[in-house]
């Protein structure tokens, strides 16, 4: 499990008029049910990786919604795509097709 | 003097070329796949190919590829349209080929001087009539005895395929000739059957049972329609000929009074040439279109009895059966994407043929993504092509599949469960609490020491990885589980989860009984380890795709349930279960279209009165949770807990 507890992160700003909204676009013409996500969490609350490690696939969907795609490749293949946060997600959103569409897309970016 | 005489008319050449045409190209690509094989496969091969196995092979070959019998037994119309097209035509070259035989044995033997005193010289060659349906060879040769003349019948393989154009009378000798002729034009009238229903199949194909058909493509269109052409060819030339010499069977005769000879000269020889250029067509087209499974289906039931399996990489083995695949169509009917949906593209068919063809990567994702891998299809194909094997191929996800993701799962402390039966609940038995917590009491009821091991921390079992074509992601969880499983000594592994179960089943190698609940449960209560009361509830049960299909699990939890509650049949049941839309194999439909799936599974189960839904699958469980509040849906082994007679 991981830690529970306080820290402070470092601040940071992200300028949402200069981030490559095109991605988001792309993105949820991929996924459509992305569009509906209203970030309450609950995928990363049932997810079986984040009960071993620290990976939160509700940070890595937000980040890549904001463009800041940075070393999330690495981090998304740790999903072992079992599903649950699709079962439990209260607004339908398809996590496993937006978990692999967004690792299709970063792999397309790397070309 | 020894003359050799040959049946010959020029119009047999276009039927020589086709014939030709298709030995040869059937050769090639069969020794290019068969050289394509893996080492596996090959080594199958070696061993296997002369064995006691080859009878069951060969006597299935016969059934499926001549009578057809899983076509027959499913939908025995359109069994008998395949069954009159395969074992019709088989019957015409084998009865041909007897009777052709017969009297050119016949002639041979009689050495009829009248013969030969009718043959008539003409241009340098030789005939019985003017129209020089024989081709003769004078080979002079004077024998000691003095100078006899022989007459050498010979029997080119095309006279059984043209044998009315050259045989107008039988000698007196073949005494069944007309009996023969009759059972030619029987099978003939047998083909016609056949003929028929395929015309009404692609008319209104509700006439023989089908929902839809397939949508051809142009060459398969072309191809068809010069099978179709074959038949009533055949029919009309044999029919043409019977007119001039008034001979002929029941049907060609009778059709034959209908045509006025003095015609029926002229049209003769243009009918017979037109019959061979359809057999051109045929014979040209069958390696490049669908009706390469003719052949290709005998060689994949010999190769699958002898024990050849799909690889998990494409191998000469997948050619074998992309090729079998008749394109029948009868893996949309059963398919919900189709019925619920109305999505007709995405079937076994359309993916075989793309891959056939070579399609785009882009287009054939498309097809590949969106399948539930229910397996209706393969439950229902009457060629038992391994189509889950062949759409795990073509989602391999490549380059995005990599090892090493799972470096943060470290493995525990092994925990000593030596004597004990591990309790793998799987993912998705986190979200329905109920199932576990079920069987933990079922487990302490009959006294058996347990090891729930992924109470705290669930590892995913890796097919959800697999079905979606990350295979190596998928082995790096295998081998983390077997690691685990195998360091606790423990004698048994039961699961709650049917596509954990099937996992551990198919594609683990634990060296341990693997069960899923329903058996484990089943087995408690037929050896008295608990003891259950009855329920006075109605209860229609839901066979999960992956526990029934899948596995083959039927009688265990009727069983079960039969034991504890009143168990409702359905319409739609074992093999025809329907899939709650939710299975882990699509990751392309959306919420609402699971629903729409899920919606049916339900009509069906709830059609007949009953008071509860049970399941054994908890995702399927979870699925109907979410669509009603009528009935309640639960697992066998809550409902076994429930009644336990402590």
């Amino acid at each position: 499990m991981p830690e529970f507890g306080f820290s402070i992160k470092k601040p940071r700003s992200e300028n949402l008029d200069v981030t490559a909204k095109a991605k988001y676009e792309e993105l949820a013409r991929r996924v459509p049910s992305f569009k509906r996500c209203f970030q309450c969490g609950c995928c990363s609350a049932t997810c079986s990786a984040r009960q071993f490690t620290d990976y939160n696939i509700r940070r890595l969907h937000t980040m890549f919604r904001r463009g800041n795609t940075e070393g999330l490749a690495e981090e998304l293949r740790k999903c072992m795509l079992c599903g649950k946060c699709v079962l439990v997600c209260p607004r339908g959103v398809n996590l496993r097709q937006l978990i692999i569409n967004m690792r299709k897309m970063l792999e397309e970016e790397k070309k | 003097m020894k003359i050799s005489i040959f049946p010959y008319s020029a119009f047999v050449i276009p039927f020589l070329v086709g014939v030709l045409l298709l030995l040869a190209i059937c050769t090639y690509k069969y020794i290019h796949w068969i050289s394509q094989f893996d080492e596996a496969q090959r080594t199958i091969i070696r061993h296997n190919w002369f064995s006691w196995k080859t009878i069951p092979a060969l006597w299935e070959m016969f059934r499926e590829g001549l009578v057809h019998f899983r076509i027959l037994r499913k939908n025995i119309v359109l069994g008998i349209m395949h069954q009159s097209f395969a074992l019709g035509w088989a019957l015409l070259i084998v009865v041909g080929a007897i009777q052709s035989n017969r009297t050119i044995a016949c002639f041979n033997h009689e050495q009829s001087i009248e013969q030969l005193n009718t043959l008539i010289e003409q241009d340098g060659w030789y005939s019985f009539d003017k129209d020089r349906r024989y081709l003769l060879t004078k080979r002079v040769t004077y024998d000691e005895a003095g100078h006899k003349i022989h007459l050498k019948y010979h029997r080119p393989f095309y006279a059984a395929i043209f044998y009315n154009y050259f045989i107008h009378k039988e000698p007196a000798m073949f005494k069944h000739s007309k009996q023969y002729a009759d059972l030619m034009d029987g099978i003939l009238l047998y083909i016609f059957l056949g003929l028929t229903l395929a015309f009404a199949k692609r008319i209104w194909s509700k006439s023989v049972g089908m929902r839809r058909t397939t949508s051809h493509n142009l060459f398969d269109r072309l191809a068809k329609l010069s099978l179709w052409l074959i038949f009533p060819l055949r029919l009309l030339s044999e029919s043409i000929t019977a007119s001039m010499y008034q001979n002929g069977g029941f049907l060609t005769n009778a059709i034959g009074s209908l045509f006025n000879p003095d015609i029926s000269g002229h049209l003769e020889w243009a009918s017979w040439l037109c019959y061979s250029l359809a057999l051109l067509v045929f014979f040209f087209s069958m390696p490049f279109t669908r009706y390469m499974h003719i052949f290709t289906e005998l060689l994949l039931i010999w190769f699958r009895k002898i024990g050849v399996k799909e690889s998990e990489q494409p191998t000469g083995y997948t050619k074998f059966e992309l090729n079998a695949c008749s394109r029948c169509g009868v893996c949309i009917q059963g398919c919900p994407l189709d019925k619920d949906l109305n999505n007709h593209r995405i079937q076994p068919v359309y993916l075989i043929r793309g891959l056939r063809n070579h399609n785009r990567p882009a287009k054939m994702s498309i097809i590949a993504d969106n399948c539930l891998m229910c397996e209706r299809c393969v439950e229902d194909c009457p060629v038992g092509i391994d189509i889950s094997a062949i759409r795990r191929m073509t989602r391999n996800k490549g380059k995005l599949d990599s090892s090493g993701n799972y470096s943060y799962l470290t493995t525990p402390k092994p925990f000593n469960a030596i004597g004990r039966v591990v309790f793998f609940g799987g993912c998705m038995s986190h979200l329905t609490p109920g199932i576990p917590e079920a069987m933990m009491r079922i487990f302490e009821a009959a006294g058996q020491k347990y090891w729930y091991m992924d109470r705290d921390r669930s590892i995913c079992c890796g097919r959800p990885l697999r079905q979606q074509g990350f295979r190596n992601q998928a082995d790096d969880l295998k081998k983390k589980n077997t690691e685990m499983i195998i360091n606790s000594g423990a004698t048994m592994l039961v699961t709650s989860c049917p596509i954990c179960y099937r996992s551990f089943k198919d594609e683990y190698d634990l060296g341990i009984p693997v069960m899923h609940h329903t058996e484990y449960i089943d087995i408690l209560i037929r050896k008295g380890r608990i003891s259950v009361g009855r329920d006075s509830r109605r209860v229609s049960y839901h066979d999960p795709c992956e526990l029934g299909r899948g596995c083959g699990i039927y009688d265990q939890p009727r069983s079960v349930l039969n034991a504890v509650t009143t168990l409702q049949k359905t319409r739609n049941q074992r093999e025809k279960s329907i899939c709650c839309g939710f299975n882990m194999g699509n990751t392309v439909l959306s919420i609402e279209e699971q629903t729409t799936i899920r919606n049916d599974a339900l009509r069906n189960l709830t059609e007949r009165p009953v008071d509860a839904i049970a399941t054994a699958c908890p995702m399927c469980k979870k699925a109907f949770l979410h669509s009603t509040n009528e009935y309640p849906v639960q697992d066998i082994a809550e409902i076994v807990a429930a009644n336990l007679i402590k």
